[in-house]
């Protein structure tokens, strides 16, 4: 029997098999807990199949916005042997496993019990509502307010059908027979403090449906994509809702297709976008060189996933910054924006097509599949206030000249239909878009297209404790775990500098003059080679990285573990 | 071009096959300008990699818009200006090598969308820019650079492929009569869908077919190419294919259909669906 203790926050994570409901049911406690004015996360993980295989997903809950899917698990789900075998060791020292008395048997003892699920739901006259048997014995071991989860079946199941109140009643019977076997366990795993629900209005939404939003609101004119995981939910979401007059969204061949397409949507004056995956990203940038080079505004969204090759499809991972930022021969730098948070997607959506316009050329957002298909409660966006740049097209008259010398400012890159025109080049050019082999094109040309990366200057970042000599800088989803960390370091009396910029190039010069003092900068990354900190160190930082590759994100304790290694390490 | 930019120094060699198609090109453009009452700068041209791309910076007179991309990639650049810019006149200029085989993946996908534009490919069977190379539709036998001891593989037929893949507008001809290619090139643009004009555009250095097409009266040798019978009817598919089945080059349209371009799907679906951001934001309130 364990004792009721007050906490922060809870991890509930449901596992079993893909198709068994998972992602249901720890959506369903997010937004019952969101509903109460609770702060949540979701994280899933599952095999690259349609049905079957281990998968498990979980929510935490807390009364302070989440950062990250935490150490380990509060209460545990599992609806099979496989999946108690292969997470229980993931349970909390008070954590509370309840498994599916049907298709597990656990041996010995320990602070799990059984239910019979599909039983009780047709006890309940309801047999689709085995996991709402599930979800009440849950709220119970966390002592949550049962009519929160009362008031998510009431909102959930008001479908305006005859039946509605038949299957919200059956529901709510359901929820009280998985309380009664909760409560006859005699197991608790303690209680949360009372939420202070925020004074903002909020939304609830994954990663990349805040991108797709994100980039919406900011006036995105033409989608073209092809489905790869875990990029494909924005091809859906844009099928879904880039639908107006003016705007264009298909789904092509290839994503070699997809990238030469954005560029004649770019060229032809239309803000543009696609997204993909690391295998995408490699098919692709030959047609990155070719709008960098011709200067052509288009959007490409990595979503990361374990790479090289068809790598781990499902899994995530931040191995592909090499690819985004040098993507193409030749010399090339594109900017990228890397957001670390599901709030943040949505800036980066808009600010991202926005940079497109304003430096004419293309620009890689990047997420990775932990962000992407995440559920976070954030703060409504305000629409009305999210800029919708377009490049400067005003193109004089007779004589115009598209690609002049960088002098601070750029010459307008005129549309099609107005008053005079020109040729978007891939091979070298001159003023006016004429292929030349001439050095002293090739040259200023060259500086014009680095040069004008300076015009991108307004990418959010945070720099805290500057004081230190030591700084620890994560770069896109790492930030919320690396945040828990540091503030769990800071706590234990260390004193570190926080360094986090939203776009990784070009970098805030505010951030680089920081790097620049540093002794040490600690770089947590998902990926074997640290490729943020090579890149830091390209620029004469000293930058190590703290790295991870086994396809799931850090956990905050091992990370703050490691950091700490690494000033060890310095120290020494 | 060479009068506005002393600096351009692309030349192509003389005889070229792409001096007809350029000046049949700036024909149409002029004639489909000034019937449609648009603005020169409403003409696209997507060129692709080769000597027949350079096209795109050899044109006279007043200057389209145009794109001098990546090689093999004319049709996905020019179905995002097309589809996303539909009030624009998108016409791709490429070769054999460009678009039938680093670029041919392209065609089925694009042919089955039927997106408003119109394609001139200038065919020379050969790679002439990187000097001579067998390409898809050099003669299986025949000895180039890259087959010193003779082409192994068939010779492609891409007038068979168009006609399959469902391109709603095929025509062929040649270079040597700018003013009926033209006509072509014109009625091309015209035709609300995919448009392909494939051109005979004979290359005098590495591949010179000029004597194959039109035959030698003096050797009494008669040509490849003959003018499309006036009995032609090309909305019949059966009848497109005999006359490919033919051999030779034959000389006029080849087949026309006429289904919905995918601006006019997407319209209809715009009329029935439209959403507004707000809206969609609204979808996610807690």
């Amino acid at each position: 029997m364990t004792q009721k203790v007050k906490s922060k926050d809870f991890v509930i994570r449901f596992a079993g098999e893909g198709g068994q409901g998972l992602v249901t049911s720890a959506d369903a406690m997010a937004r019952a807990a969101t509903g109460a004015g609770f702060y949540c996360q979701t994280f899933s993980t599952f095999p690259s199949q349609i049905m079957g295989g281990p998968a498990s997903s979980q929510v935490r809950i807390s009364t302070t916005p989440v950062l990250s899917n935490g150490d380990s698990v509060d209460v545990l789900v599992v609806l099979n042997q496989y999946a108690f075998d292969n997470h229980i060791q993931d349970l909390s020292e008070n954590g509370v496993c309840i498994y599916n008395a049907q298709d597990c048997v656990p041996s010995g003892e320990g602070n799990y019990f059984g239910i019979n699920a599909d039983e009780l739901a047709k006890e309940s006259g309801n047999t689709r509502a085995a996991n709402m048997v599930i979800l009440g014995a849950v709220a119970t071991l966390i002592d949550f307010k049962i009519e929160s989860i009362e008031n998510f079946v009431r909102e959930r199941f008001s479908r305006g059908r005859d039946n509605d109140e038949e299957i919200i009643s059956s529901n709510i019977v359901a929820i009280g027979l998985g309380v009664d076997v909760a409560k006859q366990s005699g197991f608790s795993v303690g209680s949360l403090d009372d939420p202070i629900a925020p004074d903002y209005e909020q939304i609830m939404i994954t990663g990349n449906a805040a991108l797709s939003l994100g980039a919406l609101s900011a006036g995105l004119d033409s989608y073209y994509g092809y489905p790869i995981s875990p990029a494909t939910t924005i091809l859906i979401w844009m099928e879904q809702n880039l639908i107006s007059k003016d705007k264009f969204v298909f789904q092509v061949a290839s994503e070699i297709e997809a990238i030469n397409n954005i560029i004649g949507a770019g060229f032809s004056g239309k803000k543009a976008m696609t997204a993909t995956a690391g295998p995408g990203v490699a098919l692709m940038s030959e047609g990155l060189g070719l709008a960098w080079m011709a200067e052509i505004p288009c959007t490409v969204i990595d979503i990361q996933r374990g790479g090289p090759a068809t790598g781990l499809p499902t899994k995530t991972e931040q191995s592909d910054l090499f690819a985004c930022m040098f993507p193409a021969h030749g010399d090339v730098k594109l900017p990228v924006i890397a957001p670390g948070s599901v709030e943040e997607c949505f800036y980066a959506g808009s600010l991202a097509i926005n940079w497109a316009e304003r430096y004419q050329g293309p620009v890689m957002i990047m997420g990775e599949m932990s962000l992407a298909e995440r559920t976070e409660n954030i703060r409504k966006p305000d629409i009305g206030k999210v800029v919708d740049e377009r490049r400067n097209s005003n193109t004089g008259s007779n004589g115009y000249k598209r690609y002049q010398d960088w002098e601070g400012e750029l010459s307008p890159m005129p549309v099609p239909g107005g008053e005079v025109a020109y040729v978007a080049n891939g091979s070298e050019h001159d003023e006016i878009g004429d292929t030349t082999h001439l050095p002293k094109h090739h040259v200023r040309l060259t500086e014009r297209r680095f040069a004008k990366l300076s015009l991108l200057n307004d990418s959010p970042f945070e720099i805290e404790n500057p004081e230190s000599d030591i700084a620890i800088m994560p770069w896109g989803a790492t930030k919320g775990v690396a945040r828990e960390a540091f503030d769990k370091l800071s706590e234990k009396g260390e004193k570190l500098t926080w360094l986090y910029s939203m776009a990784l190039n070009p970098l805030p010069q505010d951030i680089l003059d920081q790097l620049k003092q540093k002794k040490l900068v600690i770089v947590p990354e998902l990926n074997f080679q640290g490729q943020w900190s090579s890149i830091l160190r390209m620029d004469g930082i000293n930058a190590v990285s703290v790295t991870q590759y086994t396809g799931l994100p850090f956990k905050p304790t091992y990370l703050s573990d490691k950091i700490l290694e690494k000033i060890k390490e310095t120290e020494v | 071009m060479s009068d506005r930019n002393p600096e351009y120094d692309f030349k192509w060699c003389p005889g070229c096959g792409d001096f007809g198609v350029k000046r049949a090109l700036e024909q149409a453009i002029d004639t489909y300008t000034e019937e449609f009452e648009i603005p020169r700068t409403s003409n696209v041209i997507v060129a692709g990699i080769g000597c027949s791309g350079n096209m795109v910076h050899m044109l006279d007179g007043e200057q389209p818009f145009g794109i001098h991309g990546i090689h093999g990639r004319t049709l996905p650049i020019a179905f995002g200006v097309s589809t996303s810019r539909p009030d624009l006149n998108t016409i791709v200029v490429a070769g054999d090598g460009d678009f039938l085989s680093i670029g041919a993946e392209h065609i089925p996908p694009t042919a089955s969308r039927n997106p408003n534009m119109t394609c001139v490919i200038m065919d020379n069977g050969v790679y002439g820019l990187t000097k001579g190379q067998n390409s898809p539709t050099s003669t299986t036998g025949q000895i180039t650079t890259s087959t010193p001891f003779g082409k192994l593989d068939a010779q492609m037929k891409p007038l068979e492929l168009y006609l399959s893949y469902g391109v709603s507008y095929i025509a062929s001809h040649y270079s040597s009569k700018p003013k009926v290619l033209a006509e072509f090139i014109l009625e091309g643009m015209k035709h609300p869908g995919l448009s392909i004009i494939h051109v005979q555009s004979p290359c005098t250095t590495y591949n010179n077919t000029y004597d194959i097409l039109r035959g030698s009266k003096k050797d009494n040798i008669p040509g490849t190419a003959f003018i499309v019978d006036d009995d032609h009817d090309p909305s019949d598919y059966d009848a497109a294919v005999d006359l490919i089945n033919k051999g030779g080059v034959p000389l006029g349209l080849i087949y026309k259909k006429q289904p919905p371009t995918i601006n006019d799907l997407q319209d209809k679906l715009i009329k029935e669906k439209s959403k507004k951001v707000e809206d969609i934001l609204s979808s996610y309130s807690i």
